[in-house]
Parts: C-alpha cells; structure tokens; sequence
C-alpha cells in the first residue's frame, strides 16, 4: 500500500495555503510533517482524508480496495477529539467503531489506551489528555491501513507518548502507514517534509 | 457490529434521551396555552383556529432544536468522524434527521390530538390535524437540517437557520393547515403535502451535505 500526494495545492478562504506538495509514503514506513504555526500541516492531513478538496493535484492510495474511496482506509486524529460529553466512555468508543465500521475489541482497546476502568464513566469527566487517549483506542477498535496523525501527543503525559510510539511501531509492523504533524519528536523514526515556503512568502 | 448509520441514529437517539429532547414539546404545550389567553375565552373562535395554532405552534417547536442537529457534531470533530465512515455523507444526514424527527417531530404528533382537546378542536379535526403533522413535520426537519448546514460554522446560527427556512416552510404550512380542514375534502391537500415531504425528503440530505462539504475546510 502507497499513499502518494501529488503536487497538491490547498486554498482556505481563498488564500493559498499549500503549494506544489509532493510525496509518497509505502507501507511500513511513517512521514514527520514538520513546520512553523499556519505552515499547513492540519490542512495537508484534512486534505489528505478528504475533508477539503485541493485546488491542484491529487491524492491517491495505491493498493488499498479501489472500489472504495481513499478516506475508508483511513484515520484522522485531529485536533478535536469528537468525545460526547453525554455518553459513557464505552458508549463513546462503540460510536466510533460503528462509524468508520470496523470490527476491533472495544474493551481490550479501552484497556490498552489505559481507560479500561473508566469504562462506564460519562465523556464529561475525561481530561484533555485522557480524551486523547480515547481517540488513540479509535485506531485500535477500527484498524484501517492509514493514520493521519495531528499533533498526536498534545495533552498526553509522558506514558501516553510512550503508548502512542508503540502502537506506531505495531502499526508500521503490520505494513500500515503514518503521516503525523508534529512540533516535537515523537519517539519514532520517519521521513520529514518540511512545509512553510508559501507561509513565508505570504 | 452494526452498520454507520445505524450507529448514529443510535447514538443520537441517546444523546437526545441524555438531555434537551423534550424542550420543543414544552415549547408546544406554552404556544398553545397562551394563545386562549389572547385570543380570549370564545370557544367557537377557538375551535375554529385552533389546528391553525396547533400548525403554527408544531412549526415554531420545529425550529427550536435545529442548532442542536448539527452544530455539536460540528464543533467536537464529529462530523470529521463521519466523513471517514464507509457510507456517503448524505447517507449520515439523513440518519440524524430522522434521529431529529423521532426526538423532536414524532412528539408533536403524538401530542397534537391531547392539546387540540386544550383548543376546544373537534375529534376529527384534531386526528386531522395529527395526520397532516405527521406527514408535515419530516418535510419540516429535512428543511431544518439544510438551514443547520448553511449556518453551521456561524456563531448565532441557531438564530439565522429559522430565518432562513421559514420562507420555505410557508407550502407545508398552507397545505398542512389546509389538510387539517374539518369541514372540507383533505385528501387533495395531504396529498400535495406528502408530495413536498418526499421532494424534501430529497432535497434535504444532499443539500446539506453539498453546504457541509463547501462550508467545513
């Protein structure tokens, strides 16, 4: 499986915010998306799952089911953590699951991400950080071949970033794929792409 | 294991049972009880308008929870969620208005008949009165859920969707309040109105998705 961005130009609000994005990530491998604050990063990864369609280039998934459209075989963790304050911990994770229709061990997920005896608790009690860690056991509960990663570690202590270079590492071993945004290292070895060119010249 | 969208017409089943479901009855019940109040005590006045303010009081009602359809999952990264689900985006809206209309609209329709007793509205006009709602509040929350997209990212949205909708409600109330009728043939009229539910029923899922696709980047 190959993710390939080809020449991607992204606009928001009609001002150019990527240009000319080139690169290809197989499977097994991980790409670091590095860059000041307003380079792009959060709008390449929303760009890469489908969420904004770029005005030039394109993305395509070599490998992956062809019927299906690129975004099914793909996770995207980004800065909101889509946590409902109103349903349980459980409740939360079984959604997610059944949305993005997957088949994982909604338990043994919840146990691995250290949220295990949190169970039955209601969304509204969760610390930011533990409200990563419920977007983390997503990845678990659902497993799709590609992760798109958005700040992956804010919020999350140092057994959490420990935890989520784990999974990255099992992942990669299984042949998945990652492209993460991120300021800081994450514990894992990856391909960098630099972005901010066309933030700084505008 | 179940399908996408059965998962979200779970989940937001349960998140209106969580809290907030039973606000557009309230709301219902007040129009309802304060319009004798204006109106004064003529029966026969009342009886005579009375499925027009049922009608107007169950499209008001409507309006009231439409910040909610779209606006949380806008805000906590849900929707981003439901992009990624193997099933299209249209597909998802339509489960959560019908998630909308089994919390908000089926309601008003199970009520319509006990407050037109409150009306003084005969028997048979109040069942009038409950079939056309029942045909007419599914077109209401389809016209909803398109005025909840168009505003989805604004801050007073919940203020700006009525004000778009309303003028496109105006065929379902005529033809609602025309189907209600005691005294007159109705088939006519409910059949034109479980036309513009269908034609609706249509419009309102890809025209949300069309305005959640252009205004979420």
């Amino acid at each position: 499986m190959r993710l390939i961005a080809d020449r991607l130009g992204v606009d928001r609000g009609g001002r150019p915010i990527l240009r000319d994005v080139s690169f290809a990530v197989a499977g097994g491998e991980a790409l670091k998306v590095v860059g000041p604050n307003g380079a792009g990063k959060s709008t390449l990864l929303r760009a890469l799952a489908g969420l904004i369609a770029p005005v030039a280039g394109d993305v395509r998934l070599d490998g992956g089911d062809p019927e299906a459209p690129p975004r099914e075989a793909m996770h995207l963790l980004g800065h909101l953590d889509a946590v409902k304050a109103g349903l349980s911990v459980r409740r939360n994770i079984v959604f997610a699951r059944d949305v993005l229709g997957g088949e994982g061990d909604v338990d043994a997920s919840l146990d691995r991400v250290g949220l295990g005896a949190l169970a039955d608790l209601p969304g509204s009690v969760l610390s930011a950080g533990q409200k990563r860690r419920l977007a983390l056991a997503r990845l678990l509960a659902a497993p799709r071949p590609v992760w798109l990663l958005d700040e992956p570690t804010a919020a999350l202590d140092a057994s959490g970033q420990a935890l989520l270079a784990e999974l990255v590492a099992e992942h990669r071993a299984k042949g998945g794929l990652v492209v993460a945004a991120t300021h800081l290292d994450m514990g894992f070895e990856a391909a960098r792409l630099e972005l901010g060119a066309v933030a700084a010249v505008s | 294991m179940s399908s996408p969208l059965a998962a979200v017409l779970r989940r937001d089943l349960a998140l209106a049972r969580g809290g907030g479901g039973g606000l557009g009855l309230v709301f219902f019940l007040l129009v309802v009880t304060l319009t004798p109040f204006a109106v004064g005590p003529d029966l026969a006045l009342l009886g005579r308008i009375g499925s027009a303010i049922l009608w107007l009081g169950a499209l008001l009602a409507t309006l009231l929870g439409l910040d909610r359809l779209l606006q949380a999952d806008h805000e906590d990264g849900g929707l981003d969620l439901m992009h990624l689900a193997p099933a299209s985006l249209e597909l998802m809206i339509a489960a959560k208005i019908l998630a909308h209309w089994l919390t908000t609209g089926l309601p008003l329709v199970i009520a319509a008949p006990l407050f037109g007793v409150m009306l003084g509205v005969g028997p048979e006009a109040t069942l009038k009165v409950a079939a056309a709602l029942a045909v007419g509040t599914p077109a209401l929350a389809c016209l909803g859920a398109v005025g909840a997209a168009l505003t989805v990212g604004l801050r007073r949205g919940g203020l700006l969707a009525p004000v778009l909708i309303l003028p496109l409600a105006i065929p379902v109330l005529i033809f609602g309040v025309a189907a209600s009728d005691p005294a007159a043939e109705t088939v006519g009229p409910l059949g034109v109105l479980a036309g513009l539910a269908l034609g609706y029923a249509v419009l309102g899922p890809f025209a949300s998705a069309a305005a959640l696709r252009l205004l979420r980047d």
